[in-house]
């Protein structure tokens, strides 16, 4: 089997990575934002993988992956817990509203 | 006879230090014990000075026992002196057979040396002799009657609230203070130990000291009251006065120093070697001068010891020391300068009659009796060291003092102002006396006139307190009458001084005596120098004056008609505390001349006479005055005393005249020489003539010296503090403007950058991602832009 092309795994990185770039700042809804956040972090995924072919012993990569995983779960709960308590503050879960911090 | 120097020294020093006790402990209230209406600081000031007078006669008693009173031996009178005299300063050791019996004439010691300056030392030392005798039983028996009497006198003083009818406060209101019992008697001690310090004195350093201090005394005791704005400036002016005599003393003082090198009167022991005082060295045994060569212009000190005289060492010795003979004339004068201060002679007299605003007991004790004296005294004793042109200017000085004082004492009005001015005019006596050669008149009247003028004085203070502090005789008058005791001690007194006497019979009180001394000193001089014919004229004319103002003081006061009803109502006899020391006083101005020149008074004070007085002294120098032996004056004593005798009659006479049975008014000689009465009221304008001399000048001076301060100095001041000022300011502008600028300008641009930055910060959590999107990709294009190409 012909081996994809690192080119094409990291094109595809690139567009996960960008296309949740764009969901982060298009989604006024936290959960889609939370979503645009898993993208870019698989995005990224998909580049530690990719490199870890060409290293010796291919598995320096894919140990990041997993922990960007495993870190990316639980930023999934801490980030849910926020949003629970955005919704308590704020009865919407609309990032937008949620601008006391502006300056 | 060894011992009998340091036995008399003990004696009299213990008479000399019981008043500094006592003035401790009076000073102190007694340790605070006692309270203001309390005497017994007067009876401990009484005690200490009255023990003192007894251990002082006792030490008399000693040095009579001990020389089996030799010196009132009847043999032969004026040889007898001689003899004596012609080993005089044999200090407790005889070394001539022929004068074992004789007395040495003065003992002298150290009691404690003070400090050593190289081959100077100051030392307390004593030098005794028959008149230091004399003078410590004189001033402690009249202390102690001053004392006694001044317990009366006083006696308002007792009180917690004391008014003072001639001090006005700001408002006019009579000033309102504590009585002050307790420091007038320790004044009056301070002044004891101070005045027979200065007696028993062996150096003339020490002299000086206690010459201060006495000084000081005068100066608290005239500003007694010291509310009273007279009685501060008298004390002021007596002690400013008296500044500028101790002027010259210090000069003098200097010259003998730098010349002589030591202060001592006579030799002294210093470690293991005699060395010769102040007396040895100017003057050989005989009492003349030594000099190196013919011209006079050099004075060789005596300075090696060769058989027990001290001679000059001949050749050109290494130990060879002279004095210029005209320092030693400035010597003498200079310390002759603070005699005149002290004792208020020509030109310095004018503080004393100002002095008479202190309590009238000060005046009988400090200004008549002992302090005033002690110029005299110093005079005295500072013979040997003065030549015949310092003793003609002594001789001048008193005669022009007794002169002015006498004229200004005719026409004075309040009675202590007339004794004030007799005071100095006996001074003047004195000086006189002791300036003409007459060493022995001289003392013999300081010592007669210390009884009866006290004796005045107190009685004046009787006749003040009786008439409750009236001063003026104008308003008294025909108080005989009203207080007899007071009026019969003052006639006593008034005799006395006026030298009154019953011819041909030996009853005379002791001013004739001594006056007659000095008038027959006058007459022998003036034949031996014609020239100086004055100085027999004017005591004689003045002792004229001073019978008549004496009498004309005490008929005014005693007799005719009151003069002031108010006054006179009131007057009153003193009480027993004061009249017993007047009648006291006045048996001895009576009676202590007994005898006259064949006294035991005088013989005694002839004991203590400088050698070489008795032969007389030769013309020398450049005043050219022979001084008279005492042969001379003996001739003319009679002539003298017959003409003394109708002066002091004939002034009398007057007095009785004018003022007792007034024949002429003495209002209308007034009216006829209107221009003389105002010259002798205004006292010779001496007062202005001094203001216009020396106290407008210092005025002047002193106001220049203001304006210089106010303008110049205070000037430099404030313009060195304006411009400090100003450069502050100028130094604040810069801070507030440049300093503080660049600082806020930082704090204000770094606030708006912040302002500014304050845009970005929107809180939308889509924008901050799109920004770090955006930025990230910005980063890249500028990166791959940028970076070179590998």
């Amino acid at each position: 089997m012909e081996a994809v092309s690192l080119n094409s795994l990291l094109w595809v990185g690139a567009v996960l990575f960008v296309c949740g770039v764009i969901c982060m700042t298009t989604k006024r809804n936290a959960i889609g934002v939370l979503i645009g956040v898993e993208l870019v972090l698989n995005g990224a995924n998909l580049n530690f993988v990719a490199f870890s072919r060409y290293s010796p012993l291919a598995l320096d990569g894919q140990v990041a992956a997993i922990f960007v995983i495993v870190l990316a779960a639980a930023e999934a709960a801490v980030a849910l817990a926020i949003a629970m308590n955005f919704y308590n503050c704020h009865l919407s879960i609309d990032v937008d509203r949620g601008d006391e911090l502006h300056g | 006879m060894d011992s009998l120097g340091p036995e008399l020294a003990t004696y009299l020093s213990i008479a000399w230090l019981l008043p500094l006790v006592g003035f401790v402990i009076e000073v102190m209230n007694g340790f605070g014990q006692w309270n203001r209406l309390s005497r017994k600081a007067a009876l401990l000031a009484i005690a200490c000075i009255g023990t003192g007078f007894l251990f002082s006669s006792y030490a008399f008693c000693r040095w009579g026992t001990e020389t089996n009173w030799a010196v009132f031996a009847e043999h032969e009178s004026h040889d007898g002196h001689a003899s004596v005299l012609d080993n005089p300063k044999e200090v407790g050791h005889d070394h001539h057979a022929e004068n074992k019996s004789a007395v040495p004439l003065a003992y002298s010691g150290k009691f404690y040396t003070l400090a050593k300056f190289g081959n100077l030392e100051l030392s307390l030392d004593y030098y005794i002799d028959s008149l230091t005798l004399l003078m410590f039983c004189m001033v402690t028996f009249i202390a102690t009657c001053i004392h006694v009497f001044a317990v009366g006198y006083m006696s308002d003083e007792l009180t917690i609230e004391y008014v003072d009818h001639h001090a006005h406060d700001s408002h006019g209101h009579h000033v309102h203070r504590l009585g002050r019992f307790y420091r007038f008697f320790s004044f009056l001690s301070l002044f004891c130990f101070a005045m027979l310090g200065l007696v028993i004195a062996g150096n003339i350093f020490q002299v000086f000291v206690f010459w201060e201090l006495v000084g000081i005394c005068s100066f608290l005791l005239i500003g007694f009251y010291t509310e009273r704005k007279s009685a501060n400036v008298a004390a002021n002016k007596a002690f400013i006065v008296n500044r500028v005599g101790d002027f010259g003393f210090i000069i003098g003082l200097m010259i003998l120093w730098t010349y002589c090198g030591t202060f001592n009167f006579t030799e002294y022991k210093s470690g293991e070697t005699m060395k010769p005082g102040l007396f040895e060295m100017v003057r050989t045994a005989e009492g003349e001068l030594t000099y190196t060569d013919d011209t006079h212009e050099t004075v060789a000190l005596h300075t090696s010891n060769e058989h027990g005289h001290w001679v000059a060492p001949q050749g050109e010795s290494t130990k060879r020391r002279t004095i210029p003979y005209m320092l030693l004339v400035v010597a003498g004068l200079g310390v002759f300068g603070g005699c005149i201060g002290k004792s208020a002679q020509f030109p310095l007299q004018t503080w004393l009659p100002d002095a008479m605003e202190g309590p009238t007991p000060v005046s009988a004790l400090v200004h008549s009796a002992t302090m005033v004296a002690a110029g005299v005294y110093l005079a005295a004793r500072f013979f040997p060291v003065f030549t015949s042109e310092v003793l003609l200017a002594i001789a001048y000085t008193g005669c022009i003092t007794l002169f002015v004082a006498a004229t200004i004492a005719v026409v004075a009005t309040d009675i202590k102002k007339v004794l004030a001015y007799s005071t100095i005019s006996q001074l003047g006596y004195m000086m006189l006396a002791i300036g003409l050669g007459g060493w022995a008149a001289g003392l013999f009247h300081l010592i007669t006139h210390a009884f009866f003028k006290s004796l005045m004085f107190l009685a004046s203070g009787a006749v003040i307190y009786g008439c409750h502090h009236e001063q003026e005789m104008p308003k008294m008058g025909g108080l005989f009458k009203k207080m007899p005791i007071t009026a019969l001690t003052m006639l006593v007194g008034v005799i006395a001084i006026a030298g009154l006497a019953i011819p041909g019979t030996p009853i005379a009180f002791s001013g004739y005596h001594s006056k007659d001394a000095i008038v027959a000193t006058a007459l022998a001089y003036t034949q031996h120098n014609p020239v100086h014919f004055l100085l027999f004229m004017t005591p004689l004319v003045t002792a004229g004056i001073t019978a008549f103002y004496m009498f004309r003081l005490w008929f005014y006061t005693f007799t005719g008609t009151p003069r002031d009803e108010h006054v006179y109502e009131h007057a009153h006899e003193v009480p027993k505390v004061m009249f017993v020391p007047l009648l006291v006083l006045s048996v001895l101005a009576a009676g202590c001349a007994i005898g006259g020149e064949h006294g035991q008074l005088f013989k005694m004070i002839s004991l203590s006479e400088p050698v070489g007085l008795a032969e007389g002294v030769p013309a020398s120098g450049v005043a050219q005055v022979t001084l008279p032996s005492h042969d001379d004056i003996h001739a003319v004593h009679s002539t003298a005393g017959v003409v003394a005798l109708l002066a002091a009659s004939l002034g009398t006479l007057t007095a009785f005249l004018l003022y007792c049975k007034p024949v002429v008014k003495p209002e209308n000689i007034k009216n006829q020489f209107p221009g003389l009465h105002n010259f002798l009221v205004e006292k010779w304008y001496f007062d202005d003539l001094y203001e216009a001399l020396f106290i407008r000048p210092s005025h002047a001076v002193a106001r220049w010296a203001t304006g210089f301060d106010r303008l110049i100095l205070d000037g430099i001041l404030h313009g060195a503090a304006k411009s400090t000022v100003i450069v502050s300011a100028i130094d604040r502008k810069f801070d507030e403007g440049f300093v503080d600028g660049i600082v806020n300008l930082v704090g204000n641009t770094t606030r708006r950058f912040g302002y500014s930055l304050r845009v970005f910060q929107t809180g939308q959590i889509r924008q901050y991602v799109m920004f770090i999107a955006v930025s990230v990709v910005a980063l890249f294009a500028v990166l791959f832009a940028l970076l070179p190409k590998a």
